[in-house]
């Protein structure tokens, strides 16, 4: 008897190995992965170092320059750009500095188009994983919802809205934000199917987690890179749409003013005075393109055949 | 040896190595190894070995980011040398290859008459009517049944056995000099796997085709090879005929290899596993690639690798303290025996 | 002796499929039909059969996992298969998976710590985290993975330490009974003996009960204590490992022994093969009678008749799922070959 548990012992310490070998540096998250690859690419990290220009210059710009966006320069109406005068931008038709009015304007677009994102994020993703997740009937009907969304004009839904928010830029765009939802919730229930699928997901089920917890802990968070990629590409859509209603004057009332307001008021004397079309015209570009580029870049740096 | 036989293929120093952004990877380090005529050589590694990229090297196929060295002759010429343009008029007519996955070989949007005809009117310069005549008649060989029908199928429409025959009917239909199948049998159900082989080993004869057989698996490798190449960290580290190395391991690798295997054959207590797992190809290990994970590790093989060299005849073997020594009688059955008894 | 710790009785699983029009009748797959065997406590049983045999889902469908369309499922004296979905959750703590490829059962999202610690968090939701730390160490070390590891992501692992990890997941919360669904098949050869092993030792030091899935003959000869073959979802044969390898009562399993590739030249030569002709038949439109009969080397008229019953053989334990069995015994010359 004895003999036996000696060679068992003596076969376990022999047939038993443990597999200690370390992982080299540093323990690296998916995600840490993610931003060093994004930081290897020059286009992005370009794009992201204007974008943080822009930005910290809209937030901060206003404090340090001499004018206000609303106040007319009785000395200067339609100035050209000129550093004497201290009007770098130049100045419109009721003599108010430009450069103010693009900075403030900056500032507006950004904000209502961080509202809406956020918004659609926040209802996109839990639709989507929701419906995803669930499957079968409620899939259906929740989608079902989704098309019959889509199918309504757009436009009409922005003057029901007008009526109803009036005059309330922010709430409109948040309003607007529920309408971006609808392809956000696409791409996350199509997310959600595939990983749903996935052993992990069933490792789970089978240890006895809830589906709510399973979508908050599981889901959600494997579903971060195709959002945060959404999301990129949703800024500039709705900084676009803001200058599209904008220019039809649902937007931005006056004296407030955004980038798309300066542009359409830009664009009607681009003849005489180019520089009001100019210099917003310019900035939106370059908020754009960034914006492009950190989107580009994101969809690289979380490509999952490169994991 | 090589020198008085015949050789088909034959790898001289060759290399194969990846630029990758974390460093060099050396998947394959200075490769000898000769393929002669209707030979079957099986090459057994695990994954990471190099087995695959081997003979991808070989036949062109590797990805952009890889650099070869050395030389690969085959029939005469140096096939590293060779355009792209000169190398498609080998591949397919003189060599042909077989994957884990038939689908990567049959385009699914065809009938497999058509592929397999193809490859006769492009390589042979038949006919339409007689390369379709060939095709059917190569179904029939590599036991399809009801090949009449089958040959008007898409490849979908196949199971994943029927489907690998297809592969090899086309393989086989320009009559090649060399086949290597890499993982052939991988993929298929045990039942399927030994029809596959059987098929194989039928048709390597009645063609004299020499067969490279790629695998993990050293069951397969047992039932079909003459010869057997073990590789490991890139390098080949012990080959010879089939029996010589089952019965007598010279390197230790490959007895641990064959001691961590569980036999259908054989009940047994338990299986001896090998410590720690193959080493990483951008930073292999000094000496022995195999030395941390070898009991028999001596300082030696720490500081200095061993060359592959002859350890009795026809035997090669990458070991500093080989089993096969036939003085001191410290024979590889002896290390095989150590265990199947406990 | 001591009364069965699982018992799966007539269990039955059925999906359905989508039409291929809305006018015509969606086809149904029976992946498992009538499956029935007990497990007595401390017993590894190997499931084998080749794929698409339903091997996987009879697993599943025991820990309803995937919901069984028939039968029941008793475990210590509890029908699961009628319990609630809360009820179900409490009982999941006794019954864990392992699975096939290690890496994508792990959440790639998650430290090592959370992925292991999670059962623990369902089973045990009042244990403070510096409590489920120490846990979820422990049962690293009982696995062999180095203490320093536990805040790691899955993707920095090998497959063989991931399994590693998955498997310290299912002990956690020291279960009765683990389903093994293929635990080495993703594995490099040198690996998988580690990982056998290791399970081996697990089931000896904490005295689980295995279910062990395989299509690999020679893996699961060497762990299990019963083998039950599986073909087109029912059971063909089932017996102690020794008598169904030394002695198999059923065609198919005949067939199957002789197609396992064998690591010995010699043997490999000499060995009588079985050869099967063509491939296994759907499982959405199985053949009349014995679903072998197709590929049978000995079928007869009568099989295409109607399915045949497990009849114990030899009087004992040991039954097989052919009305000719006797005779597939008696005809039975070693074919896996001496040394038992």
């Amino acid at each position: 008897m004895t003999l036996y548990v000696d060679k068992r012992e003596a076969l376990e310490k022999r047939f038993l190995v443990p597999d200690t070998e370390m992982p080299a540096g540093k323990p690296r998250s998916l995600m840490r992965d993610a931003m060093r690859r994004l930081r290897a690419n020059k286009a992005a990290v370009g794009a992201i170092i204007v974008l943080s220009l822009i930005i910290i210059l809209a937030v901060l710009g206003p404090y340090f320059i001499p004018y206000d966006y609303e106040t007319p320069d009785w000395g200067a109406f339609r100035a050209p750009p000129d550093f004497a005068s201290g009007h770098y931008f130049g100045t419109d038709q009721n003599g108010r500095d430009l450069l103010a009015r693009v900075l403030y304007g900056t500032r507006v677009s950004l904000t209502v188009a961080i509202i809406a994102t956020s918004v659609s994020v926040t209802v996109g993703v839990l639709y989507g994983s929701v419906a995803g997740f669930v499957g079968g009937r409620t899939d259906q009907a929740m989608m079902r919802f989704v098309d019959v969304m889509y199918a309504l004009p757009y436009l009409l839904f922005v003057i029901l809205l007008m009526v109803m928010f009036g005059r309330n830029v922010f709430l409109l765009f948040a309003a607007i934000g529920l309408l971006e939802w609808l392809t956000m919730a696409r791409i996350v229930r199509g997310q959600t199917l595939s990983l749903k699928e996935r052993e992990f997901v069933e490792a789970a089920r089978a240890s006895g987690v809830s589906t709510l917890p399973i979508i908050l802990r599981h889901i959600v968070p494997n579903l971060v890179g195709p959002v945060v990629i959404y999301a990129t590409l949703t800024i500039p859509e709705i900084v676009i749409t803001e200058s599209f209603l904008s220019y039809l004057g649902f937007g931005v009332q006056e004296p407030l003013t955004s980038l798309g307001t300066l542009i359409s008021e830009g664009a009607s004397v681009i003849q005489v005075m180019p520089w009001l079309l100019f210099f917003p015209g310019a900035v939106l570009v370059s908020l754009l393109l960034s914006f492009a580029f950190i989107g580009d870049g994101l969809r690289d740096a979380f490509d999952p055949k490169d994991r | 040896m090589a020198d008085t036989r015949e050789t088909l293929l034959s790898l001289t120093d060759y290399s194969v190595a990846f630029d990758t952004p974390d460093g060099v990877v050396q998947a394959v380090s200075n490769l000898d190894l000769d393929i002669a005529p209707g030979e079957t050589v099986a090459v057994v590694g695990e994954s990471g070995s190099g087995k695959s990229q081997t003979f991808n090297g070989v036949f062109g196929l590797l990805a952009r980011n890889a650099r070869t060295g050395g030389a690969v002759n085959f029939l005469g010429r140096d096939l590293l040398s060779l355009s792209s343009k000169e190398l498609d008029k080998v591949r397919g007519r003189d060599m042909a290859m077989v994957f884990q996955d038939p689908m990567t070989a049959l385009n699914p949007a065809m009938k497999i008459k058509r592929q397999l005809a193809e490859t006769l009117e492009i390589h042979r310069g038949k006919s339409r009517r007689e390369a379709e005549r060939e095709a059917l008649q190569m179904l029939k060989q590599v036991g399809i049944p009801d090949a009449e029908r089958r040959i008007n199928q898409y490849p979908h429409e196949l199971s994943g056995g029927m489907r690998q025959r297809v592969v090899i009917a086309m393989a086989l239909l320009c009559q090649p000099k060399l086949i290597v199948a890499d993982e052939p049998t991988t993929a298929l159900d045990v039942t399927i796997q030994a029809q596959i082989l059987d098929l194989f080993r039928d048709l390597t004869q009645s063609f004299r085709t020499a067969l490279v057989l790629i695998t993990h698996d050293l069951g397969v490798v047992a039932g079909i090879a003459d010869r057997v190449a073990v590789m490991y960290a890139g390098r080949i580290v012990e080959e010879g005929k089939v029996d010589d190395l089952f019965s007598r391991p010279a390197m230790p690798y490959t007895a641990a290899l064959m001691r961590s295997i569980p036999r259908v054959d054989r009940e047994a207590e338990a299986v001896e596993p090998i410590p720690g797992r193959p080493p990483n190809l951008i930073h292999p290990p000094s000496g022995c690639p195999f030395h941390p994970r070898c009991r028999f590790a001596e300082e030696k093989c720490v500081r200095e690798r061993p060359p592959l060299g002859e350890v009795s005849a026809g035997r090669r073997a990458a070991c500093w303290f080989p089993f096969i020594d036939a003085e001191a009688g410290t024979g590889g059955e002896n290390a095989l025996a150590e265990t199947a008894n406990v | 002796m001591s009364e069965a710790l699982l018992s799966v009785q007539n269990l039955s699983t059925v999906f359905e499929l989508r039409a291929r029009s809305p006018f015509a009748k969606a086809p149904k797959l029976k992946a498992v039909s009538d499956v029935s065997f007990d497990l007595k406590e401390g017993e590894t049983l190997g499931i084998v059969g080749e794929s698409g045999c339903g091997k996987s889902t009879l697993g599943r469908s025991i820990l309803r996992l995937i919901e069984p369309t028939a039968g029941r499922v008793v475990w210590q004296g509890r029908e699961l298969t009628d319990l609630s979905a809360e009820e179900m959750r409490k009982a999941r703590r006794d019954l864990s998976i392992i699975f096939q490829d290690p890496i994508a059962s792990l959440d790639p999202r998650m430290t090592v710590a959370d992925i292991i610690g999670e059962p623990l968090r369902v089973a045990e939701p009042s244990l403070d985290r510096k409590t489920r730390r120490q846990r979820v160490l422990k049962a690293m070390e009982e696995v062999g993975l180095a203490p320093e590891m536990i805040n790691r992501y899955p993707h920095e692992f090998s497959g063989g330490q991931a399994q590693r990890i998955g498997i310290a997941r299912a002990i956690i919360t020291e279960p009765k009974l683990i389903v093994c669904d293929e635990p080495v098949s993703a594995l490099d050869v040198s690996i998988q003996a580690q990982i056998i092993n290791l399970l081996r030792g697990l089931k000896e030091r904490l005295g689980l009960t295995l279910i062990f899935i395989s299509h690999d003959l020679s893996v699961v000869r060497l762990v299990s204590d019963r083998i039950l073959v599986l073909y087109l979802g029912r059971v063909v044969e089932i017996g102690p490992r020794g008598d169904v390898f030394a002695r198999p009562a059923h065609p198919y399993t005949r067939a199957l022994l002789s197609a396992a590739p064998i690591p010995d030249p010699d043997v490999a030569r000499s060995r009588k093969r079985i050869p099967l002709q063509g491939d296994p038949p759907s499982p959405i439109n199985p053949p009349s009678g014995c679903a072998f009969r197709t590929r049978c080397p000995i079928a007869r008229d009568v099989c295409a008749k109607e399915i045949p019953p497990l009849i114990p053989v030899e009087g004992g334990t040991h039954r097989s799922a052919c009305l000719f069995a006797e005779e597939v015994l008696r005809s039975g010359d070693d074919i896996a070959s001496a040394s038992v």
